[in-house]
């Protein structure tokens, strides 16, 4: 809403007040998770000011499981998902937004079936597809599923249509072949929407949990958020100290960068919903 | 570009994707729909033709009734808040209240976390005795609770939960659109002493209705898509109260490897789901647009 009906006198400081507690309510859990992280265990349900502070929870949780492993396997499957992606999705966005090809308007039914149907739901017969690629138990069968990402083509292919059309002409009276009008023109362009994409699909596969439980079944592919389900047992006598340590440190990377690029992670989610 | 250069441009361009797409989305939807009309192979018995018998036994077994009523509740439950407080969040972080990157930061962070550490964190809060609830509880003389052992309330847990994560990814697009809406409907609603609840019950909350639309079907296929919490909280249980459709299907594949069953589930989900995706398309066709 604009300036003009913007609330004013006790409106305004009433609802900057709903809106504050909403926000502190709403963070709480969070801000509870850090406060048990960063204490010792006594201090997991008393807030006093000046407990003291300490590490030891994450030596300890760092040292519970083979964490150093799950990150690896974090790194490796996120890179090699967005890599793959980037590739196999730039080509198709240029293949549909630029060539009148026969069986275009079909070919494109057909990849946003994928905006509904995606292969999480799919899981029974994506591992039986991957047990028979032998790629059960492989960071690669965590992440070739989601390689081909019609949610990806989709967004991009937006972007290409709305370049003009004259740069590829020109590009080709300059006689760049396809490719290289591509990568020349039509890549460097389309920043913006890549970088959302990119925001968005690190953080989908870094935190994606139900697939690579089921695709995974060692220390060396399972990826940090099945790593710490060993975390999630209701037990009695269970150290909440050390599980809220473990829970921050899986998504610390993450976290950090969106506390640090907030703008840009927010701005990406918002150009990757318009559609 | 003549038609038959194009094609095969086309084509080389959009082979590799197609072909990965083909194998890990269409096949698949393809051999559940074949396999949901097979037994299950088993050690000496290899998998036949059994017609219909998946799906009888799909319908006389009263868990997938459960699990559906259950993904019903579970849906009714979550998407109505948490799209309500997305609007409300977006309202007021548009407008220019005191610390507005603050409130949208607050808002937002849940998003970002996995479910399984979402999960963590509520974990603590439900457990009986040493949680926070029953913390709270217990000043007031109350008695502990198991609040993800008893089936009475152990999904109210889980819909809580992901109202949490789920609000602040809806607020973003109610952001997105608020932020696009032109400035001079306000002006020209003010001049006309239009109140502010009148303009948003007339003007605004109207021109956010494709965006509505468009998070409701998000969170329409969330609500069935998005299980992690509960396989990694109560795998369904206590007693099956929390058991939603896409959990079920893991079970059935995974701890019992009925492929045949849990391909029968699946069609059902598929089926869930394209009706969603063919009211968006009706819907869509028909332009909720004022402008």
């Amino acid at each position: 809403m604009s300036e003009a009906l913007a609330p004013r006198g006790l409106g305004r400081a009433l609802e900057t007040f709903g809106a504050w507690a909403l926000a502190i309510f709403w963070i709480a859990p969070l801000l509870y998770c850090v406060w048990t992280a960063f204490h010792p265990p006594e201090y997991a349900t008393k807030f006093v000011l000046w407990a003291p502070l300490s590490i030891e929870n994450f030596v300890k949780a760092w040292n519970a499981a083979p964490f150093a492993r799950y990150f690896l396997n974090t790194f490796a499957l996120v890179t090699m998902v967005l890599a793959g992606q980037l590739v196999l999705v730039t080509l198709a966005a240029y293949a549909f937004a630029r060539f009148e090809f026969i069986g275009r308007d079909i070919a494109f039914a057909l990849v946003l079936v994928q905006l509904m149907i995606m292969p999480d739901v799919l899981l029974v017969e994506n591992y039986l597809i991957m047990a028979q690629l032998g790629l059960v138990d492989t960071i690669l069968g965590i992440g070739l599923p989601y390689f081909a990402s019609a949610f990806g083509i989709f967004l991009l292919r937006q972007t290409f249509k709305s370049l003009p059309k004259e740069l590829d002409d020109a590009a080709r009276v300059e006689g760049a072949g396809v490719l290289v009008t591509l990568w020349r023109v039509y890549v460097p362009l389309a920043r913006p929407t890549y970088i959302a994409f990119g925001l968005v699909s690190v953080s989908y596969h870094w935190n994606n949990f139900l697939w690579p439980l089921i695709v995974t079944n060692s220390v060396e592919t399972r990826p940090l958020t099945v790593g710490l389900r060993v975390f999630t047992a209701i037990e009695q006598g269970v150290d909440w100290s050390v599980i809220t340590a473990a829970t921050l440190m899986s998504c610390g990377p993450l976290l950090i960068a969106f506390l640090l690029f907030q703008r840009q992670f927010i701005q990406s989610f918002m150009r990757a919903g318009i559609r | 570009m003549s038609k038959a250069r194009a094609t095969i441009y086309g084509w080389l361009l959009l082979g590799p994707a197609f072909v990965l797409l083909a194998a890990f989305t269409h096949w698949p939807a393809i051999a559940t729909l074949y396999h949901s009309f097979h037994s299950t192979a088993r050690r000496n018995r290899p998998s036949v033709y059994v017609g219909v018998d998946n799906y009888q036994g799909m319908i006389d077994d009263p868990v997938f009734w459960q699990a559906l009523i259950n993904n019903f509740w579970y849906a009714v439950g979550t998407i109505p808040v948490s799209v309500a407080l997305a609007m409300l969040m977006a309202l007021w972080v548009n407008e220019k209240l005191a610390g507005r990157t603050w409130l949208r930061l607050a808002y937002f962070t849940p998003t970002v976390l996995p479910m399984i550490a979402v999960a963590n964190i509520w974990l603590f809060f439900y457990t009986p005795d040493y949680g926070l609830f029953d913390q709270i509880r217990g000043l007031f003389g109350l008695r502990a609770t198991n609040w993800l052992g008893e089936p009475g309330t152990v999904l109210g847990c889980l819909i809580v939960m992901t109202i949490w994560k789920e609000a602040g990814f809806f607020m973003i697009f109610y952001l997105a659109a608020l932020q696009s809406m032109p400035p001079n409907l306000a002006e020209a609603a003010a001049i006309e002493g239009c109140g502010r609840w009148t303009f948003f019950r007339r003007v605004t909350f109207p021109l956010l209705m494709p965006t509505t639309l468009f998070v409701l079907i998000n969170a329409i296929i969330g609500a069935f898509r998005m299980v992690d919490h509960v396989v990694a909280l109560t795998a369904g249980g206590p007693n099956n109260a929390s058991m939603l459709l896409l959990v079920m299907i893991y079970d059935v594949a995974f701890r019992y490897w009925d492929v045949a069953y849990a391909a029968t589930l699946t069609v059902v989900l598929l089926a869930i789901l394209g009706t969603v995706a063919l009211i968006q398309f009706v819907v869509l066709e028909k332009r909720i647009h004022y402008r």
